[in-house]
Parts: structure tokens; sequence; C-alpha cells
């Protein structure tokens, strides 16, 4: 069974961690999580951002974070991505496999995947 | 929504949504029937907003006229032979006691009754998403209950967040446990 005492480990762990991360948030990825896009498959789409980024190496620099209807419902799963000093990154229609492509291409490599943003949407 | 854990998430999103910070989520099945019930101490709403709320046209939101996550629920809850109930007590009239309690009740072996889905994967992203806020998750079933309390990882954690991703895979791994435990 999953103890208690295994969380307090991972309270201890995250403590002298806590310590040398710089709380920087140089990149916020924000996932809809209204009614429009849970219906249109946002919560695994969430989750790969969160298992991704954690995974990944990226829990530095990058925090994913959840907001309510942005007003473009036809294009759920909508995920935005806020870096400093650049332009904000739409991304539209996602799904679990093309987060994972935006982790390894855009978090990491540092460059939009133009295909999966709004701009080259076709409803 | 194909999922029933999705309406729950959706639902317990307005929670959120209405500023509360002790939100409670129970679902009881108890062999013929499903409850699902949140509760929480939010902003709340007037009888007038209440009586809206079935209409998909309401909505206080501001970037879309069209609120559909109650209608939702009271669609799939009336085809299964259920009913919805909202009570609800807004900050305005009762400022040291609001929030709201919806109730939908579902006939869990009709036929247009959906899958339950993952409830874990819900838990975890209401979570996830607001670690700061008191969650109480209860499911019952006939074989026993499954209960998780932010507010108790939280006396373990102190000042560790409930989003980081360590403990929202130790609460995951709790759950799934906890439903093993009850097949």
């Amino acid at each position: 069974m999953k103890s208690l005492e295994e969380l307090m480990a991972i309270k201890e762990k995250m403590h002298s961690k806590v310590a040398l991360r710089n709380a920087s948030d140089e990149i916020r990825v924000v996932v809809g999580m209204a009614t429009c896009g849970i219906a249109a498959g946002a919560r695994p789409v969430l989750n790969a951002f969160v298992e991704g980024v954690a995974n990944g190496g990226l829990s530095d620099k990058v925090t994913v974070t959840q907001t309510g209807c942005i007003g473009i419902c036809q294009y759920e799963p909508v995920v935005e991505i806020y870096e400093k000093d650049k332009e904000k990154v739409t991304y539209v229609k996602m799904t679990a496999e093309k987060a994972n492509e935006v982790i390894e291409r855009h978090l990491k490599g540092g460059s939009p995947i133009a295909e999966y943003t709004i701009g080259n949407a076709k409803i | 929504m194909e999922e029933f854990s999705l309406y729950v998430l959706d639902i317990t999103m307005n929670s959120v949504r209405a500023g509360a910070d002790e939100i409670g989520v129970t679902i009881v099945e108890d062999g013929e029937s499903l409850v699902f019930t949140v509760t929480d101490n939010g902003c709340g709403m007037s009888r007038e907003q209440v009586e809206k709320l079935s209409n998909p046209f309401f909505t206080t939101r501001k970037t879309r006229s069209v609120g559909l996550g109650v209608p939702f629920l009271a669609m799939l809850s009336e085809q299964t032979g259920g009913s919805v109930n909202i009570k609800s007590r807004a900050a305005a009239e009762y400022p040291n006691d609001h929030g709201t309690t919806i109730t939908a009740t579902f006939g869990l072996h009709h036929i247009d009754m959906i899958p339950l889905g993952d409830m874990i994967d819900t838990v975890v992203t209401l979570i996830q998403g607001n670690p700061d806020i008191n969650f109480t998750y209860i499911h019952k079933k006939s074989a026993g209950e499954v209960r998780l309390s932010t507010a108790e990882l939280r006396q373990i954690l102190g000042d560790v967040s409930l989003g980081e991703f360590e403990v929202l895979e130790w609460i995951r791994g709790y759950l799934s446990e906890a439903y093993e435990a009850l097949r």
C-alpha cells in the first residue's frame, strides 16, 4: 500500500530540490480546461504535458497550468505557450501525441511546430 | 462526453471557478443507482441564477455565451432516469455561509448510462490545477470506499505543493491501490 511514510520521503526530497531551483518559470504551458476543452479531450493533453515536463527534466523552467474557456471552443483542446520575450504560441486541436511532439521540438528544441498552431488550423 | 469521469471533472471545475477553497466530490454507487454530489464554499448563486442554469444559453462567463456544463450533466442524468438538484446560497445574501451543492442521480444499468472512465485521472487533474484547494474525494461502492483528503496530505507535505509531479504520482498510486482493493 502507498504509505504516508513514502509521502514524507517525497517531501524531504522536494525540500532539497526546491532549495536548488530558481523559480524562473521561463515557459508557461496553459491548457484550456472548461467544458469545451474537457469535452474535446483536454484531460489527456494536460496529463501528457505534466508527465512529459517532469520526466523530461524541464520542471525548472516550464510550468504547466490550467485555464478556463478562452473563447475559441471550436479549436479545443487549446494549449497556449508563453515564453519570456517571445510571442505567444497557440496550439489547437491538440492530442496527447501532439503534446509529446511539442515537448520535444518546442519546449526542448526551441522551435514551435507551425502546423499545429492556430494559424494553420482548418475547422 | 463519453466518460462519466469527464462530467465529474467539468462540474467540479465550476466550484473552482466559483472561488471555493473547500470542495467535496462524492460518488455513491448502490447497485441500482449512482449519486454524484459536489459541495463547495464558493461564491454561490442567486435563486434566479440557479433557475437559469438548466438553460444552455445562460452563463456568467464573458468569453463565450453558451454554458453547457450543467445542461450536459442534466441530459445524461435524465436520459438514465435520474435528476439534478442544485442548492445554492449566494455570498451577497449569506456572507458567512455561502456555496453550492449539486446532486445528480443516474440509473447505473440504464442503456444510456456511460462508463465511469478514469476517475483517478480526474482527481489528479483537479489537484494539479488547484493544489491549494482542499478537495475531499469519496467514492463509495458496495465493497467499500475510496477516500482522499488533500487537506490531510497537506499536513504531511507542509510547504511542498500538492502540484509537484512526485506528489501527484503518489496520489495516482494511492488511488489506484485503493480502487484495486475494492475489486
